[in-house]
């Protein structure tokens, strides 16, 4: 059933993923079903072929990948979907996308771990994984949402920014989100931004398919489409041949971070409620954004000085959205579903200008707001 | 204002469709705000299950339901683990033969499943039933509007039978809100 047009509809966030990907211009998917993703394949699995896309269903998560990046460098925008296992197995070549600069979308749909878990309860415990879960040094960006509508913005942005920055990007939901229904109402198809990679302009022959550029994001060809290049996971030079000169090395990675860099303002994505005279800021993400919301809102009716600074992009942290509110708070008090990934963030970015707390829960459970609402009132 | 809605049994019995259909008829057809959640086990079948609808006049922050104004309970561990999360003037349904043992004389015990079966011949939509019984004994939900939500959610070929089971179900509901069976017959002292 499509959900397109201005035609209210009752989604899952897992299915506003699918919508948000056929709207974006997603024309491959590869991946392994797992729980609590699963819906993101399946509705892939009906809209990619009838809208002339490749559907496959892999053998792993590993081959789903792969297969992921191949079809990106033929020029498809390509998606995975997978949860905490899968997500494991998936590292190693979400590394290779970061060097190896080929634009696609991994959507993580949270559950409890480590291992198989509790396959089917909520959990944010992959912040540090998403970060840090392929080894070597990486930029990465990684988004999250927070309701079923934002599911749709979020794919749409992950795509985009993919795209526009070479770069793998990781959509980060959680159970709670990927599997609730909302009535929502969706863009039409041509209200949706579509980025495009650049393209070279220059002919075959002079093409550099790692060159620096002012953006510090190489053009992209397409294989098929005439420029033949060599793409490989060992650090390259501008032609994309393995080298292990100093200065090439360097260079090429200092590209990586700086092409991120430069995009900090349009990347980092946050919002917040009452953060213009809030003594005590929430921070939280997620679903957990939601119950977040509803403690602040009932605080603050009752004229208590408190804020929400909700973080839409995890990855590059979003420093700038600290640093507005730093100076004016007492407390933070990070809500999360893990032991305190975020949290440790907000301390190394908040240096001591102001007490950081957390209140976070690991037992399968969402947290509720009247939990969030009892922390609160211990700090004020 | 804020109503919670819970149902809970086991894997299989249909009970997260219900919630699906239910959320559908208050959303779309309804226009209201509804969020609609789940929570089950690894198992695909045989699990305790649940399924929770929030209706709201105003945007739904937190999703889940914590203080219910409606628990209709398949299973006796469905009843008994989530009848303490029930408002002082929640509403209980219950499927009688299902859940046994009732925790309250307030309880609205309706065979639904055995009910389904002795009219339609199978137990398939007892899911549908329920839902029936929870419009007729509430009135959270228009029959208009859940009516339309059913037709637009099951397969082709099954209308009629979930349009029975719907009716079965609500004129059941509605009986059993207005006679709870324990009450004391004071007339008859």
């Amino acid at each position: 059933m499509s959900a397109e047009g201005s035609r209210e509809a009752l989604l899952q966030g897992n299915e506003a993923v699918v919508e948000g990907a056929v709207a974006v211009g997603c024309s491959f998917y590869a991946g392994y079903p797992i729980t609590p993703s699963t819906e993101v394949a399946e509705g892939l699995a009906a809209r990619l072929p009838a809208t002339g896309g490749t559907f496959l269903q892999m053998e792993d998560e590993i081959a789903s990948i792969a297969a992921c990046l191949g079809a990106s460098l033929a020029g498809a925008k390509a998606m995975t979907a997978t949860s905490g296992p899968g997500f494991s197995l998936m590292q190693e070549l979400v590394g290779y996308a970061a060097i190896a600069e080929i634009p696609f979308v991994l959507v993580n749909v949270m559950r409890y771990g480590p291992s198989t878990g509790l396959p089917t309860s909520p959990s944010q415990g992959d912040v540090m994984q998403a970060r840090w879960g392929t080894h070597g040094d990486h930029p990465i960006i990684v988004l999250t949402a927070s309701s079923v509508r934002e599911a749709f913005d979020m794919t749409v942005k992950s795509f985009n920014l993919a795209e526009k920055y070479r770069s793998p990007v990781i959509l980060l939901l959680d159970e709670v989100v990927g599997h609730m229904r909302e009535k929502v109402k969706l863009p039409a198809p041509e209200a949706v931004e579509r980025l495009e990679r650049i393209h070279p302009s220059t002919p075959p022959e002079w093409y550099a398919p790692y060159e620096e550029t002012n953006t510090g994001v190489p053009p992209m060809a397409a294989f098929g489409d005439g420029y033949r290049f060599h793409v490989t996971g060992l650090v390259h030079d501008r032609m994309g041949f393995p080298t292990q000169k100093k200065s090439e090395i360097v260079q090429g990675t200092n590209r990586l971070y700086r092409k991120i860099e430069r995009g900090f303002r349009e990347i980092c994505m946050t919002d917040g409620v009452g953060l213009e005279d809030a003594r005590t800021v929430v921070v939280a993400y997620g679903s957990v954004a939601r119950s977040a919301q509803q403690a602040v809102e009932e605080m603050r009716d009752q004229g208590k000085p408190v804020g929400l600074l909700r973080l839409r992009t995890l990855w590059p942290f979003p420093r700038a959205a600290f640093e507005r509110i730093l100076d004016g708070v007492d407390d933070i008090l990070v809500c999360e579903l893990n032991r305190g990934q975020v949290y440790r963030e907000v301390l190394r970015v908040s240096r001591g200008r102001c007490e950081v707390h957390k209140h976070t829960r690991t037992d399968g459970e969402m947290i509720t707001p009247a939990e969030i609402v009892r922390a609160l009132r211990e700090r004020i | 204002m804020r109503t919670e809605i819970r149902f809970a049994g086991s894997g299989g019995q249909g009970l997260i469709t219900a919630g699906v259909i239910l959320a559908e008829a208050v959303g779309l057809h309804d226009g209201k705000y509804v969020v609609q959640t789940q929570s089950y086990g690894p198992e695909a079948r045989g699990g305790a299950s649940k399924a929770e609808v929030v209706i709201d006049d105003r945007p739904i922050r937190y999703p889940k339901a914590q203080r219910l104004d409606v628990l209709l309970a398949m299973t006796q561990e469905g009843c008994d683990r989530y009848y303490h999360d029930l408002k002082p003037e929640g509403v209980l349904i219950l499927d009688a033969d299902l859940v046994p043992t009732a925790p309250t004389s307030a309880a609205l015990a309706v065979p639904i499943t055995r009910m389904v079966r002795e009219a339609l011949g199978r137990e398939l939509f007892a899911n549908i039933a329920a839902l029936g019984v929870l419009a007729g004994a509430t009135g959270i939900v228009g029959m208009e509007a859940l009516t339309a939500a059913v037709l637009a959610r099951v397969p082709k070929g099954t209308e009629q039978k979930n349009r029975d089971a719907l009716n079965l179900g609500f004129e059941a509901g509605r009986s059993a809100a207005a006679s709870p069976a324990d009450e004391p017959e004071h007339d008859e002292v």
